[in-house]
């Protein structure tokens, strides 16, 4: 298991309400990320359990263009990663993003 | 004085040593290995029926229990090197060289074989291309073949498994060959006759049907989305704008997601009868959503598919049926429908390198050609003029002479960046050259070679290759799309994005395509048991698909 970190300036805020969301799941090649509003609306963190170790460099440039095309001010995003490829990754970050906006069910 | 019958006469010998085994032309099971001993001789160039659907199983078996001792050194020049017996043969002794096609479940025990010595190769083929060897420079002296059923002259019916037996028949017998036919069953009247009983010598029945392996079922429930999103932008980036009507399509969950994406988004988008009217293509189980409503004029079929029989039996205006009511299929015929007649090739790889080429050899597994490089390639013999083919030409030849122009078949190569244990679809080198140096291979084994390639589809976008107008801006296109991997993060971004205005590489924006609409209750089916529910229970999925 690889711990990685990264604090983000995020040019737009989140959008919505919502405190939290929460999309995808925990098996290999997928992944489980949980969004939480808590952080100043600049700042993304982003928060990575991963099981395959030396992806630090993809992790990176995925969020890097995550930040820059999404809405992910104000976000903590935290994710349990079983080994999901980069696309899956950019997906369920966009996924997360569009369900925190979304109004309250 | 010149002898002008030898193999005639050689032919001959081997009838009547055969003859001492065999009641007429029907040799019990138990006798096959002595038969086997009686008929070959060393040196023999023997073609054993088996490509990557069915096997001569019992033949296979026979021939690897001869003795060694009297039948040694053979040159095998066969399809697929599939079964273990395949191999078995080699490892005794009993033969020596070989020419082939595809080795599906065997690529990592061949490549052993290869580098330990065990194996002379003479070359891995395209289907196609060793059919046609058949006829010119490697033609059988005896074929092994297998067979749904026989009559007590010899005469022959395959069912809708026929692939290649017909090709390997005509270039054996016709040539002073022997043919060694296994049946599951004699019977007193074939329900069909697709093989002549006079070409036919020895028949044996072995009570079982030949194997035949479920190649081209893929499970709904195993796309992803990042392949229902590749399977977007193939659709509203490539079918629509050429409008894409005669295709083959290739084995891959991401060409699945297509044929299940035509009844809804396709529908959506007004494409019906504008694309995937007609097909050379197996019966795959995910057509039967597009079948039903009625998208698919025509198919014609290299082999089967296991369970799609009465489907396919029920449906003779799309499928090319028999006067017994079953599907025909016929492998050197339908790569050359793939070849000739057909606007597009779209399938999937292991690896693409910086400048096209792909292959989906590793450097312990040689997995061989298959048919993908009929369907994957420009045919230079082409003469007739077609929408997309022109289409295609004008792109890549803006300025030539429009009555002189040869147009461009549209090959596709679509994937997801990343593969099966996060390996890369884009590399530097690929490990086809490693494997070459290893093996001593004049030449790589390459699927597609670069210069054939027309577009490729990614989750990032397509890049039309056929755009590009030097090296430079095709290594850019590879880079724009190749996503997270090394090749695409050591991408020069201008100039990404000046092939990106130019129309080069469109993005799913480009397109109109929100990536976060790529879900899968777009698929028409999302089960086996919807493809079944679909086919209104003709289609009969093989025990290892279901799940229910």
């Amino acid at each position: 298991m690889e711990h990685l970190s990264y604090t983000v300036t995020a040019p737009r805020a989140a959008g919505g309400t919502r405190r939290q969301a929460i999309i995808g799941v925990v098996a290999s090649g997928n992944l489980e990320v949980l969004a939480e509003r808590v952080l100043a609306t600049d700042t993304c963190t982003v928060d990575i359990a991963t099981a395959a170790r030396g992806f630090a460099p993809v992790w990176q440039a995925v969020i890097a263009d995550f930040v820059a095309l999404r809405a992910a001010g104000g976000l903590r995003l935290s994710i349990n990663d079983g080994g999901a490829r980069p696309d899956t990754v950019a997906l369920r970050l966009a996924q997360v993003v569009r369900l925190i906006e979304e109004p309250e069910a | 004085m010149a002898e002008w019958c030898e193999q005639r006469d050689a032919l001959n010998q081997r009838l009547a040593a055969g003859q001492s085994h065999a009641a007429g032309k029907r040799v019990p099971l138990d006798r096959l290995p002595a038969l086997l001993e009686s008929v070959l001789r060393p040196g023999d160039r023997v073609c054993l029926e088996g490509d990557n659907q069915k096997q001569a199983e019992a033949l296979a078996r026979a021939l690897a229990q001869v003795d060694p001792a009297r039948v040694h050194d053979l040159h095998m020049v066969q399809s697929g090197v599939v079964l273990p017996e395949h191999l078995d043969v080699f490892e005794k002794g009993i033969a020596r060289r070989l020419d082939y096609s595809y080795s599906g479940p065997q690529a990592a025990r061949i490549a052993r074989m290869l580098f330990g010595g065990k194996i002379a190769l003479g070359a891995v083929h395209t289907y196609l291309e060793l059919f046609a060897r058949y006829f010119i420079d490697l033609t059988p002296h005896v074929a092994l073949i297998a067979a749904v059923s026989a009559d007590r002259d010899g005469n022959l019916y395959t069912g809708p498994n026929t692939e290649d037996t017909p090709t390997v028949v005509e270039a054996t017998s016709y040539k002073s060959g022997l043919v060694i036919a296994q049946v599951a069953k004699i019977v007193d009247k074939v329900p069909r006759v697709d093989i002549p009983g006079d070409l036919v010598h020895f028949v044996v029945e072995t009570g079982t049907p030949f194997y035949v392996e479920p190649l081209f079922t893929r499970d709904p429930a195993a796309i992803t989305e990042t392949q229902i999103l590749t399977a977007m932008l193939a659709i509203k980036g490539i079918y629509a704008p050429y409008g894409v009507r005669r295709l083959n399509h290739g084995i891959g969950f991401s060409t699945a997601a297509i044929e299940l994406l035509l009844p809804t988004l396709g529908e959506r988008l007004g494409l019906k009868g504008k694309i995937c009217t007609h097909f050379a293509l197996n019966p795959h189980p995910t057509l039967i959503p597009a079948i039903e409503a009625g998208w698919v004029e025509q198919i014609h079929c290299f082999g089967s598919e296991v369970g799609m029989e009465d489907y396919v039996a029920a449906r003779p205006d799309v499928f090319f049926t028999g006067p017994d009511g079953s599907l025909r299929s016929n492998r050197a015929m339908c790569q050359t429908a793939g070849l000739y007649a057909c606007d597009m090739f779209i399938g999937s790889t292991l690896q693409i390198d910086l400048e096209g080429h792909s292959s989906t050899v590793t450097t312990s597994r040689i997995a061989g050609f298959g048919g993908a490089p009929n369907m994957g390639s420009d045919a230079r013999g082409r003469r007739h003029p077609s929408d997309p083919w022109v289409k295609a030409g004008v792109e890549a030849d803006p300025l030539g002479s429009p009555a002189l122009r040869r147009g461009r078949k549209l090959v596709v190569q679509i994937g997801e960046t990343f593969g099966e244990g996060n390996a890369p679809l884009f590399v530097e080198r690929l490990d086809a050259l490693d494997l070459a140096h290893k093996l001593d291979l004049e030449l790589a084994p390459v699927m597609v070679y670069g210069d054939d390639v027309t577009h490729i589809v990614t989750e990032e976008g397509i890049a039309n290759l056929l755009l590009c107008r030097d090296k430079d801006e095709r290594e850019q296109a590879i880079r724009g799309v190749a996503g997270y991997t090394e090749v695409g993060r050591g991408r020069d971004p201008a100039m990404v994005a000046r092939l990106r205005e130019r129309g080069v590489i469109r993005r799913p924006e480009d397109l109109a395509i929100d990536p976060l609409d790529a879900d899968r209750s777009m698929l028409a089916a999302r089960s086996i048991k919807d493809l079944m529910l679909a086919s209104g229970g003709l289609y009969r999925p093989p025990s290892r698909f279901r799940n229910w």
